[in-house]
């Protein structure tokens, strides 16, 4: 059992998934973050590595990760940072990003790295499948990586399914088409919602973009196992106030 | 041609070699899969071929000439023809590939036009076709390309187009077209995104690159009327994203006895920090959803190139290219800055021609080969100097 699989045995309803940018607000606040999501009631953790073309981002994101460069952010610094968490953490967690610095820091070395720190899913939004099935799937699988695919209002139910047989982590579903931080009239995405919900895949749904608040996460988890924040967590901490305070009162916000 | 057409197109999965394909984002995916299943299709029916051809003849004003440079021939000892892709409608090559696209789109239905720009030559050919079939034209343009290219941005404003400052980033054109991307992301059902070079996902390279070959096309035609040969030793362009080198090296790439010259620029050297020589300094990466060279740090971060050009300060190249730098089908060279203006004021100087700064980069490398007495060198001159007007000025001044 891997363990999103674990999760999902233990838990399977109102997952919390949290997106944050590494390196952002300060360049060595990764693991104060990592501590307080965990300890605050996160379900589960993306940890964003930041990329200077970051194509599916809105404007909170993208400037997170600009801030994020400019501070240093790298992905062997990131792996450094990571380091001696396998213990201290226990929630599942996920790198996501972008494939250019992947390849460039070597596939194959960042899925050995990657597992070394104790990571349990890889999400790269521009790694179409294709390619990841000719030349990725057996490197993550070796390492013990699950890759998460994302669907969006546009997939058919074909591709949908294919995605469901080749997934074993979840199924991250874009709650409509658009980069990440756009508001989302929830309501208006029921029938693809249902539809999702209706195909009864193996695999357990995370609606994500556009979930903000309390509403809204409590909308998708109506559909879903759960959801995952990201812009709405970067402009809770962007300010710069204390980690642990702001991170809780943003969770309490929600749970 | 087509069995043996091993440069010039791609695999059925947008591989030209190993560079290519189609790096998106699911959010994308029905957007490309759905172009990559028709545009053939689309692109050799009669109807459009019939519309196509019509519209760069009578509105483009195609066939372009093929000139015989006299006075530049007897400096550089050589039979030098250039190719008067800046004579073209909107002057540039830029119009060849958006008549082309707005077809396209058209026929797959959408209202909404956008496209990415740096100079602004495409922007405008792109606001000029949407004027045409009276479609939403939204141009997406780096903020700080927006004050340095005024004219242009005024063309598009009055073609009607709409221009989106692109503020993420180094306001450059890379960041121009992630947003064009983003809004494209955001708009899936409506909007066509229309690609000004041999750059993006698959089908976009090989795409703008069919609609660019009417280039090379000509120039055998007009070569054979000339020359009684349809094959010149050389032929020699400019290289940013690649789409005017694309369209003149098109109908040659086949035949390997002619001598495929692609210039880069290198800013104030390539070895400056200061330069847009991708080949020279980028490394294999994915970029704009397709994977090629691409100028990025060590840590797989896109750097913001420079080229006093701004129709060539691009951190990438076309995977078409990528393939004829790898398999070394293709010899590439470099121009400076000053190397560029240099061989603009030649031109103008012995035959009239005003060149666009892009354009002067392919010109600037004429006195680095060494050509035989009856070699035939055509250069393609992609676009004229009009734009370009403040920079040389400036050097007019100084």
């Amino acid at each position: 059992m891997n363990s999103f699989q674990k999760l999902f045995s233990e838990k399977n309803k109102n997952i919390l998934s949290i997106y944050f940018t590494a390196g952002f607000p300060e360049l060595n606040d990764t693991n104060v973050i990592l501590r307080t999501l965990e300890k605050h009631g996160t379900d589960m953790i993306e940890i964003g590595m930041p990329y200077s073309d970051p194509l599916a981002d809105g404007p909170v994101i993208q400037n997170s990760g600009m801030k994020a460069l400019q501070n240093g952010m790298t992905i062997k610094l990131l792996f450094d940072q990571l380091k001696g968490n396998k213990e201290k953490i226990n929630v599942p967690l996920i790198l996501m990003g972008y494939l250019n610095p992947v390849l460039q820091y070597g596939f194959e070395k960042f899925c050995a790295d990657a597992k070394a720190v104790g990571i349990s899913g890889i999400i790269l939004p521009d790694l179409p499948i294709t390619e990841f099935e000719n030349e990725y799937k057996n490197i993550l699988a070796q390492n013990g990586l699950n890759f998460i695919f994302l669907i969006t209002p546009e997939t058919s139910d074909e591709r949908i399914k294919k995605i469901d047989e080749i997934s074993e982590g979840f199924i991250y579903a874009v709650s409509s088409s658009s980069v990440t931080g756009r508001d989302q009239d929830m309501s208006a995405q029921k029938s693809y919602f249902e539809r999702i919900k209706n195909m009864r895949l193996k695999n357990n749904v995370l609606i994500g973009f556009g979930i903000k608040d309390r509403e809204t996460f409590t909308e998708a988890c109506k559909y879903a196992s759960g959801a995952i924040i990201g812009t709405a967590y970067i402009k809770a901490i962007e300010k710069g106030g204390d980690i642990d305070i702001e991170t809780q009162t943003f969770l309490n916000s929600i749970l | 041609m087509s069995s043996q057409a091993k440069y010039s197109q791609p695999d059925e999965n947008g591989y030209y070699g190993r560079f290519g394909g189609a790096y998106v984002p699911e959010m994308l995916y029905s957007n490309v899969e759905n172009l990559k299943e028709n545009y053939l299709k689309i692109i050799n029916d009669e109807s459009f071929q019939k519309e196509f051809n019509t519209l760069l003849k009578d509105y483009a004003g195609r066939p372009t000439p093929l000139y015989y440079a006299g006075r530049l021939s007897e400096k550089y000892g050589t039979e030098i023809f250039l190719k008067r892709e800046d004579l073209c409608h909107t002057g540039a090559h830029k119009v060849n590939n958006t008549i082309g696209q707005i077809l396209l789109a058209e026929r797959l239905g959408k209202k909404r036009i956008i496209a990415e720009t740096g100079a602004g030559q495409h922007g405008v050919a792109t606001a000029t076709v949407c004027a045409l079939k009276n479609l939403e034209c939204i141009v997406y343009m780096g903020e700080k390309d927006i004050a340095r290219q005024a004219p242009n941005v005024a063309r598009m404003k009055m073609l009607g187009a709409k221009v989106v400052p692109a503020v993420s980033g180094s306001k450059t054109l890379k960041d121009a077209t992630n947003e064009a991307i983003r809004d494209w992301i955001n708009n899936p059902n409506d909007t066509y995104y229309l690609i000004g070079s041999v750059v993006g996902p698959h089908p976009y390279p090989d795409m703008v690159a069919r609609f660019q070959s009417v280039i090379s096309d000509e120039i055998r035609k007009q070569l054979k009327e000339k020359k009684g040969t349809e094959l010149p030793g050389y032929v020699i362009a400019c290289v940013g994203g690649g789409s005017n080198a694309a369209g003149a090296f098109y109908h040659f790439m086949e035949d390997e006895s002619v001598q495929l010259i692609a210039v880069e620029a290198a800013g104030l050297g390539v070895e400056s920090g200061m330069s847009a020589a991708t080949t020279q300094l980028g490394t294999v990466g994915v970029l704009h959803g397709s994977k090629s060279y691409v100028m990025q740090t060590e840590d797989g971060q896109v750097v913001e190139p420079h080229s006093i050009s701004a129709g060539l300060d691009y951190p990438g190249i076309g995977p078409m290219h990528a393939n004829l730098f790898a398999t070394k089908r293709a010899k590439f060279m470099n121009a400076t800055d000053d190397e560029a203006v240099a061989a603009a004021f030649e031109l103008t100087k012995l035959e009239g021609i005003i060149p666009a700064l892009e354009s002067a980069h392919a010109l600037a490398v004429l006195g680095k080969i060494k050509f035989k007495k009856d070699d035939i060198v055509v250069v393609n001159l992609s676009g004229r100097g009009d734009k370009d007007m403040d920079t040389y000025i400036k050097k007019l001044q100084s």
